[in-house]
Formats: structure tokens, sequence, C-alpha cells
């Protein structure tokens, strides 16, 4: 078995590879070697680096799919890291970044920017109101889940259920009111990377990367949150503080993903499942190899259907289909051998 | 000298009900106590108060002298363990990582475990039989075992009052006899404290200093055991008949029982 830090170097060496190896494909197929080129001609600015090479490389693998790509991995990387948090507070193994209801409201708020067509930010408009949706209904489900003694994951779980339920039927409703807009909706709901840019990377990185460090920093009162509330208490950790700032802290990471990719399901359940089996469930190691694998699956599938199919699939239903029927397999080999 | 609880005039109200009213009660150091009482009497909200898990809605608790609010949670894990009733734990760790997680108030939040830390873990686990057991899953260890993991985790914990919240309920006779023993030793050798919440008033007897009989919420009875432990308490707590003596064979007072 590699020692925690190797693993990590491994998963880091081999996103970096898949990161290049996904820039040179697509329509336009280019070398290996030419996106290196490419990169650290742009990193370094010297142009000497690009000698040779066709003028429209470097565009397009600077412009149109560096980011794309990026944007892919650091989605991956924010749902599976909050879906390991959201594991570990609600104590349930099949929690996941949507369990609170976090989609369903961004997938209420951004349903509405379609239907009413509300434009005062610009293309920016849809993901603003699909995370002021998310939060909205994060703070719903706090509200109506507490008891004046902090937070209790079955009152979570259910309130985020019902939460959840209320906004769907809100969004069947939207979807049978807006007419032509509604293939809109139905392809904003799927989730896609098409189109995104420099700035989705950059506020995609800021806010998972703040996260992470948020959960890295809790990552051993989550271990010791698992033994009950009044264990965690007797060993020092603030039970009515820190579970409340991961559930915000998640939340919010997989909010800003969900407002800028659409609904991706399964990688915030699929990954810290596949992660614990290999790593334990000690989240000091759990959280930091659930971002790296949730990156490299994510780029992975978004490579995919950008490159490798015929016609472009929406990324959340690759990932449901995909992950949905394995989740099935690991599920049942579970309940099998009891591991 | 300081006392080591005080607690003074506590009042706790959960959903606004009463748990605990005007409670007061006085402990000190060296002393293995018995906290004994009905269901639903307010033993483990007592217990809840003495860790800080929860507040009193009126009162207070001195710790040492000090108001027991104004602990850092920090300091305060170093001063008090608890053994919890029983629950589930729904991650695999193993109980190695489980009883480790006892030593997490004396390592820094980003630290590896130290050699001392280590030794004192190895140390704790053959002491509480556990050590064969020191790989496998915490969740597929039966009720019994899981207990004495989480026992062997409060100790390793290493702190000078031990709380045990019906920390025996799942054990066999061996095993809870076992685990007593190690904290009686405790109390006799290291001048620790330990406050233990039991349903057996015959075990209590056996390995007590001193019993504190609840009830609704409040304090019917506390002192050593041969002053307190007779027939009117339990009559008047729990309703039931009995006799109380003392016996030669195990050297302490003990109860037995009619059939209604």
């Amino acid at each position: 078995m590699l020692s925690a830090g190797s693993q990590l170097v491994l998963l880091l060496l081999l996103l970096a590879i898949v990161i290049v190896i996904s820039a040179g494909m697509g329509y336009i197929k280019i070398p290996f070697f030419d996106v290196l080129r490419i990169v650290a001609g742009r990193v370094t600015g010297y142009d000497g680096w690009l000698a040779g090479i066709d003028k429209l490389y470097p565009v397009v693998v600077v412009d149109v799919r560096l980011p794309r790509i990026l944007t892919a991995a650091i989605v991956g990387a924010g749902l599976a890291v909050s879906g390991a948090v959201f594991q570990g507070i609600l104590l349930n193994p099949l929690a996941d970044p949507y369990t609170l209801g976090v989609s369903a409201g961004a997938a209420f708020g951004a349903s509405l920017a379609i239907l009413f067509n509300i434009g005062f930010m610009g293309t920016w408009s849809v993901p603003l109101l699909a995370f002021t949706g998310a939060v909205s209904t994060l703070f719903f489900v706090i509200y109506l889940s507490s008891d004046g003694g902090g937070l209790s994951s079955n009152n979570l779980i259910l309130s985020g259920i019902i939460v959840a339920a209320i906004l769907s039927a809100g969004i069947s409703f939207l979807k049978y009111v807006a007419d032509e807009q509604v293939s809109v909706i139905i392809f904003w709901l799927m989730g896609s990377f098409g189109s995104k840019t420099w700035v989705d990377v950059i506020l995609t990185f800021v806010c998972v990367g703040l996260g992470f460090g948020v959960f890295v920093f809790f990552s051993r009162d989550l271990n010791l949150l698992s033994l009950g509330n009044r264990t965690a208490s007797s060993l020092g950790v603030d039970t009515k503080k820190a579970p409340l700032a991961l559930l915000v802290t998640a939340s919010l990471v997989s909010a800003v993903c969900v407002s800028v990719s659409g609904i991706i399901g399964f990688v915030g359940l699929l990954v810290p499942h596949i992660v614990r089996s290999v790593t334990g469930p000690d989240n000091r190691k759990l959280i930091p190899v659930s971002l790296l694998a949730g990156a490299i699956l994510l780029l992975c599938a978004d490579t995919v259907t950008r490159a490798v199919l015929p016609n472009e699939i929406p990324i959340g239903v690759i990932t449901a289909l995909v992950g949905g029927p394995f989740f099935c397999y690991i599920f049942r080999k579970r309940q099998k051998t009891g591991g | 000298m300081n006392h080591l609880f005080e607690i003074q005039t506590a009042s706790f109200d959960y959903k606004k009900k009463s748990v605990l009213r005007d409670f007061s009660l006085t402990l000190n150091a060296g002393v293995f106590y018995g906290i004994i009482g009905p269901n639903g009497c307010g033993k483990s909200t007592l217990i809840d108060l003495m860790i800080g898990h929860q507040q009193p809605t009126a009162g207070y608790i001195h710790y040492k002298g000090k108001a027991l609010n104004t602990y850092p949670r920090k300091m305060l894990s170093r001063e008090i363990a608890l053994v919890p009733q029983n629950f589930y734990i729904n991650f695999p760790f193993t109980s190695q990582e489980v009883v480790m997680m006892g030593r997490y108030p004396h390592i820094a939040r980003f630290a590896a475990p130290s050699d001392e830390d280590n030794r004192i873990l190895q140390d704790i686990m053959a002491q509480t039989d556990t050590l064969a057991f020191a790989n496998r899953f915490i969740t597929e260890l039966s009720g019994g075992e899981r207990q004495r993991v989480i026992f062997a985790r409060a100790l390793a914990q290493d702190a000078p009052v031990l709380l045990l919240d019906e920390a025996t309920s799942n054990l066999d006779i061996n095993h809870t006899i076992t685990v007593l023993n190690m904290a009686a030793e405790r109390v006799a050798t290291q001048q620790k404290t330990v406050i233990a919440v039991m349903q057996d008033i015959n075990l209590a007897a056996l390995f007590c200093d001193e019993l504190i009989f609840m009830q609704q919420g409040s304090v019917a009875a506390h002192g050593p055991v041969k002053t307190v432990l007779n027939e009117e308490i339990l009559r008047s707590v729990f309703q039931v008949e009995s006799k109380v003596q003392f016996d030669p064979y195990s050297q302490a007072i003990q109860v037995i029982y009619k059939k209604k």
C-alpha cells in the first residue's frame, strides 16, 4: 500500500497528464509535445517555444480547450470533496453535495432566469440566480432542521428531501409554462462545460481552493464527529460551530460548481465512496485524494463527450449513465462481502 | 483545596420540559462515584453538562474552582474523558484508528502521532484486551467489542476525570469486571476520578466509593456506599422491595430483590 503522500503525488501527476492529453484531443488533433510547448510558451512568454507550430494551435489550446478542461477538473474536484464532507457530517455514506437540495435550488434559480429572460448581469445572470437559489435553499433547509441544540443529520436529510421535492415540482411548473424556452432549461439542467472561459476557471479555482482549505483544517474534527456529537464534544470539537462551518462551506462549493456547470450527478457520491475503499475513512487522507480523483474523473468524462463521442452528450447524462450502474455494482458487492 | 466539580442549583430544560431542576452536587478528586437512578431521571443530561456539551439553563458548574464554560474546549478534552452509551459508527475506521482518536487532544492539528502516542495506544489496547481486533473495522465488531474499543479510546485520552455513561451495558461479566477494575485502579493509584452512570446497583456497590441516587432531575441521596445504600432509598427511588446487607464473599454491601 502506498503512503498517503505518494498517492497524492501520483494522482497529481496523473491529473497533469490527463490535462495535457485531453488538450490535444478534439476536432483538431494537436500532438502531445506541441501542447506542452504551447503551455510553456504562454507561461514563460518566450515565443521560441512556439516555433514551427500552426498559428491556430495556441488559440485552440489556450483560449478554447484549456478553460473548459480546467473548469471540468476543478468542478469535479469541488463536487468530490464536498461530497466527502457531506458524507462525513451527515454520518451517511450515501449523502452527496445535492442531498440538502442545493441542486434543486440551483436548478430552480436557473430556470427562473431562463424563463423570464433575466439579463441584468449579461451571461452571468443564469449562474448568479442558480447560486442564489442554491444558497437560499441551503439556509432554508438548515433553518427547517435546527432545534436549537445543534443540527441532527436525520433532520437535515429529511428537510433536504422535502425542500428538493417542492422545488422539483416548481421546476416542472416552470418548464410547463416555458414554451419555446423549455429546451434551454432542460439543456442547462443536464450540465455542460461548453464555452467556458478563463473567468470560470478562476472563479471556480478560488472557491474550491478556499473550500478545500476549510475542509483540510477541519478534517480531524470530521473524524471525531463520526463518533457522535457527545464524544466529539468530549474530545475537543465545537459540535455546534464545526459542523455548521463545514456544511455551509461544502454547500457554497457545490453551489458554485452547479451554477457554473449545471447539475452533474454521481461525482460527489461516487468518488468519495471509491476513494474511501482505498484510503480508509480518515478524512485527512480521504479529502485530498477525493479532490484529485474527482478532478481526473470528471475531466475524463468531459473529454469523452467532447472529443471521443461522435456527438456531444450532456455531461450530467454521462456521469449518471455510467456512475449510476457502477454505484449499483459496488453497492451490491458491499452487501455481499460486508466490506 | 478546590472541589473537582461544584454544581450549584443547575437546571436544564429540553424542548420546554424540565430535565434537571435546582441540581446541586459537589464531587472531589480521587473518588469512584456511581450515579444511579431510574430511566429518564436526567443522568445522561447531567453527564452532558459535566463535559460542557450542554450549558445549564440556570445555575452554574465549576470545575477545579473555575466556571466550566470558561475552559477552552481543547483544554477540557485533556481534563475530562467520556465513554458514551452504545452507538453506531457509520464509517469503517479500524479499532486502532478509533483508539488513536483519544490521543487527538494531545496531538497538534496537523501533526502525526509521536512514539509516545503509539506506545500509549499499544499499552491501552493490551490492557483492554482489544489488540486482537486492532486492525478490524469498528463497523464489523460486536456491540461488546465495540464498547471495549470505545472504552480504550477514552483511556487513551489520559484525562484526570473519566465519565462512564452506562459504559458496560453490552459487556459480558468478565469484561465488565475488567473494565471497572481498570477504572478503579486508576482511582486508587493515579488519583483519577471516575464518575459512572450505572444500572447494576450491586456492581456499583462493589466498585464505587460513593453513590449518588437521582430522581426526577435532582439528587435523592449522596454519600459513601454504606451510608446511602439501604432498603428505604431503593423503595423511594425505584419502588422495589429489597434486602440490603453486607456480603462477606464480595466484601461489599449487596442488594437482593423480591418478585413483585
